[in-house]
């Protein structure tokens, strides 16, 4: 196998793209599937796939279209999420669809060859520039920072935001700050992994640890470990087999779910729990 | 009994012509209440006759429309006092966990604290201590290390009593902490419920369809039906039998 290429500034680029992106993304992908907004993510990471493209339609810094794109969604679908009146599955249903439109309205106005909208659509990890990557550090960064300096209150409202903001967390304002980190992370990865595909580096590693752990804080690292090996592993082998980058760390990312669902020790427990509980509730 | 009558230094809660709305349901229409320092009052009525959004009307999360409240020396007619919530704990009705939940029972029980300790601080092992303290008084502190989504209901429910108790509140609130729970459960917790009331000498309203134990252990009860308190008294007074079958219309929705 030759690994020369490895050798080249572009692909070291990629390498490290795939590090700081596994780790934001996988970290994103915690808050999302332990407090059940993979649709609002869903939602958030298309409407920064449009935003981005209404940037370069009009000639402006994709990355800035999606980031205000990404928090106007939030700021839109949060209060749907948070209200908890009503199943919101079906406004933010309506935001989706209506962001995935706008997407490809932007791109048919765009004028002359469609590259760029192309890319952000499907990523080019091999071709991030070193902007992307400070961009990328310093989300990671954050996002990183949050985990560690907000972990008792994100552990509140990963359990239960009514009881986190009955017992005096400020739940709603970390829900909000958490949609909109989601909102800067899928702006970040954008121009590596795409518009479309983006989604499933928050979600699938994130709920690969979640199968396989009852400890918070493992379940950070083990999403992060996924995340990274997931970007490395899928820019192997798009590399040695010459397939979409973007595409194949997807393909891994969720391949990794699969394997982690299968070996869950949290199926097993599920299994032996009737009679487990039977000895020991004494009710 | 008239809120107006009560001395004011004793007085913890007091609701004032309270209106409150979801949408196009008016959930409260105009309530009055008033309790003291200590009381343990039983909250009764139909479905839908607002006692959930009365508990939520004392702890922020419903939102007043019109009239007044005054919790623990703070008055508010919108926007809830910063810092108040601390001092409520509050068991919602039972939610299902899902059994994945990363999280064990003394993580659960240590949540009470958070607002406490507030923000970049963590819990200290005074925080630990205290945390391991309520969860033997629930009588879980042997399933301490257990994630949270393998207990069973009751079990569940001493666990969301040891997280509310953990936050060292001065006011508890409950919601039907006995529903969906056997005959047995549903004793024990509410004994524990007055024993913790009356060892921690809090002020508590419990939402509760348990005659028998509201006419044991509570100090009021206040009926509600569609929106508005119906009838308020002591348990014996007010809980007859004439009385609920009035309230419920003919079926009597209470347990015995």
């Amino acid at each position: 196998m030759d690994l020369s290429i490895f050798g080249y500034q572009f692909m070291q680029n990629a390498v490290l793209a795939g590090l700081l992106g596994g780790v934001a993304c996988s970290l994103i992908g915690v808050f999302v599937v332990t407090m059940n907004l993979s649709f609002i993510g869903v939602a958030i990471a298309h409407a920064a796939f449009a935003g981005a493209l209404c940037g370069a339609w009009l000639g402006f810094s994709p990355q800035a279209g999606a980031f205000i794109f990404s928090l106007v969604a939030a700021a839109v679908i949060g209060p749907l999420a948070d209200r908890g009146e009503f199943n919101p599955d079906t406004p933010i249903g309506v935001i989706f669809s209506v962001t995935m439109g706008l997407g490809f309205l932007f791109m048919g106005l765009m004028p002359g060859p469609k590259t760029q909208a192309l890319e952000l659509l499907w990523g080019s990890i091999l071709t991030v520039t070193d902007r992307d990557l400070a961009l990328l550090a310093l989300v990671a960064a954050v996002v990183l920072a949050t985990v560690v300096l907000f972990f008792k209150e994100i552990q509140a409202l990963m359990f239960n935001r009514e009881i986190a903001l009955a017992a005096g967390i400020p739940a709603t304002l970390i829900f909000y700050g958490l949609l909109f980190l989601t909102g800067a992370t899928v702006t970040a990865t954008l121009r590596s992994i795409g518009g479309l595909l983006i989604f499933n580096l928050i979600l699938n590693p994130a709920a690969a640890a979640y199968q396989l752990t009852y400890n918070l804080r493992y379940l950070f690292l083990l999403a992060a470990l996924f995340g990274v090996m997931a970007s490395w592993l899928g820019l192997l082998v798009s590399y040695l087999f010459d397939l979409p980058s973007g595409a194949t760390i997807v393909v891994i990312s969720a391949g990794m779910f699969v394997l982690a669902t299968l070996f869950s020790p949290k199926r097993r427990v599920k299994q032996w729990q009737p009679a487990a509980c039977d000895a020991s509730k004494g009710e | 009994m008239d809120p107006q009558a009560l001395p004011a230094e004793t007085t913890v809660i007091k609701l004032e012509d309270a209106v409150v709305s979801y949408r196009e349901d008016v959930a409260l229409r105009g309530v009055s209440l008033a309790v003291s320092q200590g009381e343990l009052v039983a909250i009764m009525g139909p479905n839908g006759a607002g006692k959930t959004t009365l508990l939520t009307l004392i702890n922020g999360l419903g939102r007043l429309l019109r009239g007044k409240v005054y919790v623990l020396g703070h008055s508010f007619t919108n926007g809830y006092p910063h810092g108040l919530r601390r001092r409520i704990g509050y068991v919602p009705q039972t939610q299902s966990i899902d059994p994945r939940t990363p999280l064990s029972v003394r993580e659960v029980v240590m949540i009470g604290r958070y607002g406490r300790l507030g923000l970049f601080r963590r819990p200290t092992s005074a925080d630990w201590r205290v945390a391991d303290r309520v969860l033997e008084l629930v009588g879980m502190r042997h399933l301490a290390a257990r994630p949270v989504g393998h207990l069973s209901g009751g079990e569940q429910q001493r666990v969301a009593i040891a997280r509310a108790l953990a936050q060292e509140p001065e006011i508890l609130l409950l919601d039907e902490p006995t529903a969906s729970l056997d005959r047995r459960a549903r004793v024990e917790i509410l004994e524990l419920v007055a024993r913790i009331h009356r060892a921690r000498r809090l002020t508590t309203l419990m939402v509760t369809h348990e005659r028998a134990a509201a006419m044991r252990v509570c100090d009021r009860v206040v009926l509600m039906k569609e929106g508005r308190i119906w009838a308020q008294g002591e348990p014996e007074k007010v809980l007859q039998e004439n009385v609920l079958h009035r309230l419920y219309g003919g079926r009597n929705g209470v347990g015995c």
